[in-house]
């Protein structure tokens, strides 16, 4: 293959968000009319490299070159003037404005500098039909579009821009098989014509069908690049999970299926995000909740809190029906549920608060005396709880905005710590805060669990699943699609089921 | 065909705000003694023009997310300038009201270019701005007084051919020269892109901060012309913080009437207009039931209080209980 021409190119390319390194000196090049397959586990660096190619976000280190010349992306205008489109997972479609108008946001058609809605009309028609999605009328408002519909869209508005290079960031995740199928034309199509494309998928299926070539990121890093078929899948998972020294785990005690049961879950439904999820934790239990990103955990755990509207099936705590109507009803369970959320500066703290207000907020019930706050209690809750989880905090009325990341997930735990939780529910809570603190939070969890307290562990860190979890149970596409026991946890069946590739189970060496 | 479905569920706000309008003023029409005539037509169209150019200019920062707190006091501002400046023959009128225009696009610049370049809110940004537009008019005008040029004055507050009022057919031109052409220009589109989702907008290479200055400073522009007619009712100008912080207000009502989302991203200026024609209607129609005056910030309470309420039923559709907070 000689006459390979390269498209885009990234020289020794690096990216840090403040001290972290999310990409490492990276070389990278993607040719006309190759399809490239980039892969890699949560976290490894694709979407970064991605947001770079596309001008969302600057290099920290290195060069990008488009067709030989070296660029700056200020912006995903300039990625665009270059030639470079990206289909974005999370979608960039306005929902308040028509197919039409978002078909033509860039490059709109005018005349005598008005938008032209006839021609805009036309080619949201065309574009539409190329698609396959000739049943959305171009009048029709984003938001009134279900998920698929509303990707394909997106994959249309990316077309419209004549790219060179098309970038497509898991853009099949929420289509229905026939749409992938019609995708999967389309991208040939374009191959054929010359057009370079990157495809981004979690999907083994769908690489294997399509990639010429795949390249592999780990840690910020790349490790490989082949051509179609030199790789099995095995190679390819093993070069995903690599093998580096991971962190330091608690010991787990020998896994037990006789637990007395805390919770039980069976035939939970929620529209299509899930479907007939059935499990049951017992007391003492860490059980994990693996995958893809997005495949339900975080809708799981914020239907057990009672956050969702509409959710099926029966939620039995210590043997009691739980109502899923609201928090409240929850943290009142016989076993009290507590859910650590997902984004602690969102959802799970008053930023500009104290620590101490923050602390008390969940569990101000058991603090009151009278009309009021029983101060003392308060306090020598606050310093037990303070103490326990070594939160380290100049002076316990400083604002929680002033403590580390670290710190500051330590506070939402030690919050829900003091209403006695007997379940507690974890979303995500060590993501983006540094190492030492992610182990003291793993000691807390096997020291919580040794008290008799259930824990649901999501993480998108499959290390952190197989070293804390007596049981992983993995969802795909909102069902439970494999529960891995104890012995099973392995990296290579987690990533495997997580993929939704069959092997043979492995046991832990 | 079903494209009209589309038409008419797109400008269903506005639909609303017209049809609640017609009816509140047949009402009105059909229990005044004497009818609609052009001289009863003429007084409420003079009233009405100015709150629905205020409520016009308060659209076009709501539609990009944002808010306009001076847009009461640019009107009372340029209220003040035109009883000095808007003087003398036909001609030097004509110049001071271009002077005047070009004094509210600039102040809308001035607010746009804050939020924009300053990164900092609106609604703090404009109720500051709006305190200096305030102070400049005391200055202009620090006891109410000044005067106009009657020519200009006489003729757009009368009517034209003896039948149509002038304001009227001012306001009409608004809507052709500046609103339809806005709406239907890439940086009007980029307005609603902008309200609708920033992010996604700057993603799609929208060209989001000239989209958001044009916003402003159209604005100003429309809220200055408001100020300017006044003047040509009133004969003079004063500097009122109390007519300044009323239009303001009402101007929200009216937007809100009108069917456009204070979240941004929907909503139309025609809808405003509408709604500041409600709001105008109320006051008349307790006239004509010779109901109480003081009696209008209550109706006009009600009417809005309902008004939202409409919009707020997609409460019910709502599955995942923490999106009621955002």
């Amino acid at each position: 293959m000689a006459d390979r021409k390269p498209l885009l190119e990234l020289k020794g390319v690096s990216k840090r968000y403040g001290g972290i390194a999310a990409l490492t000196d990276v070389d990278f090049t993607a040719y006309a009319g190759e399809i490239h397959a980039v892969l890699g586990e949560n976290g490894a660096g694709k979407s970064t490299l991605i947001k770079i190619a596309s001008g969302v976000t600057d290099a920290s280190d290195g060069e990008v070159l488009v067709n030989g010349t070296p660029h700056r992306f200020r912006s995903p205008t300039d990625a665009m003037k270059a030639g470079v489109v990206c289909v974005f997972q999370e979608l960039s479609l306005l929902p308040d404005m028509t197919v039409a108008d978002n078909l033509s946001m860039a490059g709109t058609p005018t005349r005598g500098g008005f938008i032209d809605h006839k021609a805009q009309r036309a080619r949201a028609i065309e574009l539409l039909k190329r698609v396959g999605c000739e049943d959305v009328h171009p009048l029709e408002l984003v938001k009134n579009l279900p998920l698929s519909r509303r990707q394909m869209v997106e994959i249309a508005k990316a077309l419209a821009k004549k790219p060179k290079l098309l970038i497509l960031d898991e853009a099949t995740s929420a289509l229905t098989a026939k749409d992938v199928e019609r995708i999967y034309v389309i991208i040939r199509e374009l191959r054929a014509e010359g057009v370079g494309i990157l495809y981004v998928s979690h999907r083994m299926h769908e690489i294997e069908a399509l990639a010429d070539v795949a390249t592999v990121f780990r840690n910020g890093r790349k490790i490989e690049t082949f051509r179609k078929g030199e790789r099995s899948v095995r190679d390819i998972i093993q070069m995903m999970i690599g093998r580096e020294v991971t962190h330091h785990y608690p010991p787990k005690p020998p896994y037990q299926d006789n637990r007395e049961p805390a919770l039980a879950v069976s035939n939970l439904n929620w529209g299509r995000e899930l479907s007939d999820i059935s499990f049951a934790a017992g007391k003492g239990e860490i059980v994990g909740l693996g995958g893809l990103d997005g495949q339900g955990q975080r809708e799981l755990l914020l239907a057990l809190f009672g956050v969702l509207k509409g959710v099926e099936g029966a939620v039995t705590v210590d043997g009691e029906r739980l109502s899923l109507t609201g928090p409240r009803p929850a943290m009142d369970a016989k076993l009290p549920l507590a859910l650590i959320p997902e984004d602690r500066k969102v959802e799970g703290l008053m930023l500009p608060m104290s620590v101490r207000d923050n602390l008390t907020l969940a569990s101000l019930q058991q603090m009151r005396s009278g009309l009021g706050i029983d101060s003392a209690k308060e306090a020598a809750a606050v310093t037990a709880m303070v103490d326990r989880l070594q939160i380290k905090a100049p002076d316990v009325a400083a604002p929680v905005a002033t403590l580390s990341g670290g710190n500051q997930q330590k506070v939402v735990l030690a919050k829900w710590l003091m209403t006695e939780p007997g379940i507690i529910l974890l979303n995500d809570p060590t993501r983006g805060i540094d190492v030492g603190t992610k182990q003291e939070i793993y000691r807390l969890l096997r020291n919580l669990a040794a008290e008799g307290r259930t824990i649901i562990f999501y993480s998108t860190d499959y290390a952190e699943l197989i070293g804390c979890c007596d049981k992983v149970l993995i969802l795909y596409g909102g069902r439970i699609t494999r529960e891995l026991k104890g012995e099973e946890c392995t990296e290579h069946n987690l990533v495997a089921s997580a993929l939704n590739v069959e092997t043979v189970p492995e046991k832990a060496a | 065909m079903s494209d009209w479905r589309y038409h008419f569920s797109h400008n269903l706000g506005t639909l609303t705000a017209v049809g609640l309008f017609v009816l509140m003023f047949g009402i009105y029409i059909g229990n005044h003694e004497a009818g609609l005539n052009p001289a009863v037509a003429t007084t409420a169209a003079n009233k009405a023009v100015l709150l629905a150019l205020v409520a016009m200019a308060q659209t076009l920062p709501v539609l990009t997310r944002g808010l306009d707190l001076s847009v009461g006091m640019i009107f009372v501002m340029a209220n003040c300038l035109a009883s000095a400046i808007v003087v003398g023959t036909i001609g030097q009128g004509l110049a001071g009201c271009i002077a005047v225009l070009f004094m509210g696009l600039a102040a809308g610049f001035i607010n746009g270019a804050i939020v924009v370049y300053g990164r900092l809110q609106p609604i703090i940004t404009t109720l500051a701005t709006g305190a200096i537009y305030y102070g400049i008019a005391l200055w202009i005008r620090p006891s109410p007084g000044g005067d106009v040029q009657y020519d200009i004055a006489d003729f757009v507050t009368g009517q034209l051919f003896g039948t149509v009022p002038t304001s009227l057919v001012v306001l009409l031109v608004v809507v052709l020269v500046i609103w339809i052409p806005y709406r239907s220009s890439v940086l009007g589109r980029g307005a609603y892109a902008v309200g609708s989702n920033e992010q996604a907008a700057y993603m799609s290479g929208v060209p989001v901060d000239r989209a958001k200055i044009a916003a402003y400073a159209l604005g100003g522009l429309i809220a200055a012309l408001g100020g300017l007619i006044l003047t040509f009712n009133t004969y003079s100008g004063e500097a009122s913080a109390a007519i300044g912080g009323t239009y303001t207000l009402n101007s929200i009502a009216a937007v809100v009437i009108g069917g456009t989302s204070l979240f941004g991203g929907w909503g139309s200026a025609i809808g405003s207009i509408f709604g500041a024609f409600v709001l105008r209607t109320i006051e008349d129609l307790l006239f004509v039931f010779d109901l109480p005056p003081l009696w209008q910030p209550l109706f006009q309470g009600v009417v809005l209080l309902v008004a939202i309420s409409l919009g707020a039923i997609r409460v019910f559709r709502i599955r995942n209980r923490l999106e009621l907070f955002t």
